[in-house]
């Protein structure tokens, strides 16, 4: 977007960064478009508004690191960068509590199917953040005969950081734009509904469970 | 009498080629039996610390496994011990892990990796990959089954061991490596404090411990076979990657085996450089370590502590080297850049400042009555256990066992700085723990010495710009933050290596897993496995 020419609508405000020292506006924008085109409305309602506040701000991270990323990951949790400040310091050890899902490190053959798993255990909304050139292509590991090459093979991924580690600045830059992306969603009849029937999620449970004994 | 006359008189048939470092024994699979038990029991041979087992295929000739054999009574006694597996419809060879216990879970990667099948070994599972997956992926001749497979896994307690009918035939039997009626909790992969994605499956008596079976493979990345298909400048990049706390040692100890294959001779400069830069990076790792483990056992303001130091160095570090935690520093021929104007400078405020900050830790963990409740005397290691395991570092220097490769085998300009060899008696978690704290210390004093004397001189000396290694095999160690960090590099000339291996400095520590922590608590194991301080992807390869 170019600076200063016209000024555009602000979509979503983030506090600590102007709308248009973000990238990929344009996706926002393309997205909202989109969405007007469909006749969905995306205006949202004032109770979405208020909901949408607390939801962006207080979105919780599921612990889960493989391995390299995930150290930078720690630091970004640390004292220094200290990811608390935009509300995300609550890292959760369980699936049930977590709003999204950093995905910080290779994911291999073998860990694809517990990653899915963890993934399916979150509750609704959920997102999934890439973290790292592993998760995004397989990154030094693309040739290797035991790495998933991109986890969007596997999830649905709503942002993803590249670097290889990305700095701690880049996972915060990161999260920040899915904090913008949440913000946007309406939770009434949209991100909130289930994605499968109950019956078939006690199915999916039960079946877990008998994996895991 | 000389190890060579002695294994001549012995073993006619075997090959024995004299190296400047070490005896290169070459024999054939049905002698590895005789000539293992000799070499561990002999009075006078007594190796008693594999440091290292690599398979390998070599094509026509079939396939073989090499051990790295050391005297822990004389550290000149150095071995290599190759062995040649000749059918490779059945490769089948004895096991010997009742005499390294190391050799547990070697030889089950081996198995992994080749399909070479270890009689008398208890336990022959894979290691790594899902019991479902096709092939042995380290073969030459080894193609990649199509597609991801989503299926979640069967747990699954059978195993198989192997062992030779009266005539002498392999025959093969499955058991239970839990009895029916076990009380079994399975933790991880996904776990918070089991470092990464490690699981174990335990078996409780009540609260305590019974018997613990250890999981790897959700973070095995196929390093090994990938660095077949690089060249030289390109495998060293991955090491970076396996333990990224030890990136500049692992770095090192890669091109420092290129560089003394090739004969290589570098400048004092980058000696000195890299040496520093060893020890600042262990001292990264011992303080990530202070405060994970702080945090495992509940500490929670001590991680920040910990990383908040852990900071200062890497600035340090980023200043020079222009990365964080993967930092591509060293190259074969020296280093990529010359240090920062401000090296110098910034690493002195940190060693000004570093005392204040282990005082710190001293008081608010290291004196702390409820950390010493839960440490001392808990996950002991004997001795003889760390030295069969090859549990090196810290771990094995408290248990009493002084392991260290830059007093063993120096490298780098660790002959000519005055550093102490920290080892502890007592074999438990604490001493473990103390140990880093310590070496934190051991780690600044020989920096204090380097800094101000860093000679001048090319900080890269010239290299083609194709790397070819002379034909043979080399190995070569060095000291990472958690032990020993060793490459065994074999070359066929060619601008890749043929084989190319890591010696893991966690897999030894996660093979004694179950020795310690039986007996003890549930609660206890976390405790335990925070004080052997593995790091996965460097288990997993
Ligand atoms: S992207 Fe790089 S730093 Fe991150 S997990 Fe992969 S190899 Fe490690």
């Amino acid at each position: 977007m170019e600076v200063g020419k016209t000024k555009k609508k602000e979509l979503v405000k983030i506090k600590s960064i102007p709308y248009k020292d973000f990238k990929n506006n344009d996706y926002l924008e393309e997205m909202v478009r989109e969405l007007h085109e469909n006749g969905v409305n995306v205006v949202v309602g004032a109770l979405d508004e208020a909901i949408n506040w607390g939801r962006g701000n207080s979105l919780w991270p599921l612990t889960f690191a493989t391995s390299c990323c995930g150290i930078e990951f720690m630091s970004v949790g640390a004292a220094r960068y200290d990811m608390a400040r935009f509300g995300l310091e609550v890292a959760r050890a369980s699936p049930r509590q977590a709003d999204f899902i950093m995905v910080a490190g290779t994911i291999t053959d073998k860990m694809a199917p517990v990653l899915k798993r963890l993934y399916d255990q979150m509750a609704d909304p959920k997102y999934v953040i890439a973290v790292g050139g592993c998760t995004i292509s397989g990154g030094p590991f693309k040739h290797s005969y035991h790495v998933v090459k991109g986890i969007d093979q596997i999830l649905p991924v709503d942002v993803f950081i590249p670097g290889c580690p990305p700095r701690p600045e880049a996972m915060l830059y990161g999260m920040m734009q899915l904090q913008r992306k949440v913000k946007l969603q309406r939770f009434f009849g949209d991100v909130n509904k289930k994605e499968v029937s109950e019956k078939e999620y006690e199915e999916r449970m039960k079946r877990d469970m008998t994996a895991n004994s | 009498m000389s190890v060579q006359n002695k294994i001549s008189q012995q073993f006619p048939t075997a090959q024995i080629e004299e190296k400047s470092d070490r005896l290169i024994v070459s024999i054939n699979a049905e002698l590895l039996r005789e000539m293992a038990v000799m070499l561990y029991n002999d009075k006078e041979l007594r190796f008693d610390f594999m440091r290292s087992l690599t398979g390998m295929d070599w094509g026509e000739a079939g396939f073989g496994v090499v051990y790295h054999l050391e005297s822990t009574e004389d550290i000149k006694r150095q071995l290599e011990l190759k062995v040649v597996i000749p059918d490779r419809e059945n490769p089948f060879i004895d096991t010997v892990s009742d005499l390294w216990k190391t050799a547990l879970l070697n030889e089950r990667e081996v198995y992994d990796y080749f399909g070479v099948i270890f009689i008398g070994h208890p336990d022959m599972r894979r290691l790594y990959l899902r019991s479902e997956w096709k092939g042995f992926p380290l073969r030459k001749d080894y193609v990649r089954a199509e597609g991801l497979d989503m299926t979640n896994e069967e747990p699954d307690d059978s195993t198989v061991t192997w062992y030779r009918d009266k005539n002498g035939v392999p025959r093969s039997r499955r058991y239970n490596l839990f009895e029916s009626g076990e009380y079994v909790v399975n933790i991880g992969p996904q776990h918070p404090a089991t470092h990464g994605v490690l699981r174990f499956r335990v078996s409780l008596e009540g609260e305590f411990l019974k018997k613990l079976d250890v999981h790897c493979g959700y973070i095995h990345r196929g390093v090994e076979k990938l660095c077949e298909s690089m060249t030289y400048q390109q495998t060293i990049s991955l090491t970076d990657r396996l333990d990224y706390l030890s990136s500049l040692q692992n770095r090192h100890a890669l091109c420092m085996c290129v560089e003394k294959a090739m004969g290589l001779e570098l400048s004092d400069r980058i000696q000195y450089i890299r040496t520093i830069m060893d020890e600042l990076q262990r001292i990264n790792s011992h303080l990530l370590f202070f405060a994970t483990f702080c945090m495992d056992l509940g500490a929670l303001t001590s991680f920040f502590y910990g990383f908040r130091d852990r900071e200062k160095i890497l600035d340090i570090l980023e200043e020079t080297t222009g990365g964080r935690l993967t930092m591509h520093y060293n190259v074969i021929g020296g280093v990529e850049e010359d240090i920062h104007p401000n090296f110098v400078k910034r690493v002195k405020e940190l060693l000004a400042y570093l005392p204040y900050a282990l005082e710190e830790y001293r008081k608010v963990f290291t004196e702390n009555i409820i950390a010493k409740n839960r440490l001392i005397g808990v996950g002991h290691l004997s001795r003889e256990d760390a030295i069969s395991f090859g549990a090196t570092g810290p771990t094995g220097r408290g248990s009493n066992w002084a392991c260290d490769v830059r007093k063993r085998i120096p490298y780098g300009v660790y002959d000519k700085v005055d550093f102490k060899e920290i080892v502890r008696s007592e074999c438990d978690s604490y001493a473990r723990y103390l140990i880093r704290m310590d070496e934190i210390k051991e780690s600044m004093r020989i920096i204090e010495t380097l800094i101000d004397n860093i000679p001048e001189g090319n900080y890269r000396e010239k290299t083609k710009a194709v790397i070819r290694v002379p034909e043979g095999s080399y190995y070569t160690a060095v000291e990472a933050s958690r032990g020993e960090f060793g490459v065994y590099l074999e070359s066929r000339g060619d601008k890749s290596p043929y084989r190319l291996k890591f010696r893991s400095t966690g897999l030894p520590l996660i093979a004694g897993i179950d020795t310690i922590s039986r007996g003890e608590k549930i609660a206890d194991l976390i405790a335990i496995g925070a004080s052997l301080d593995y790091v996965v992807p460097d288990i997993d390869r």
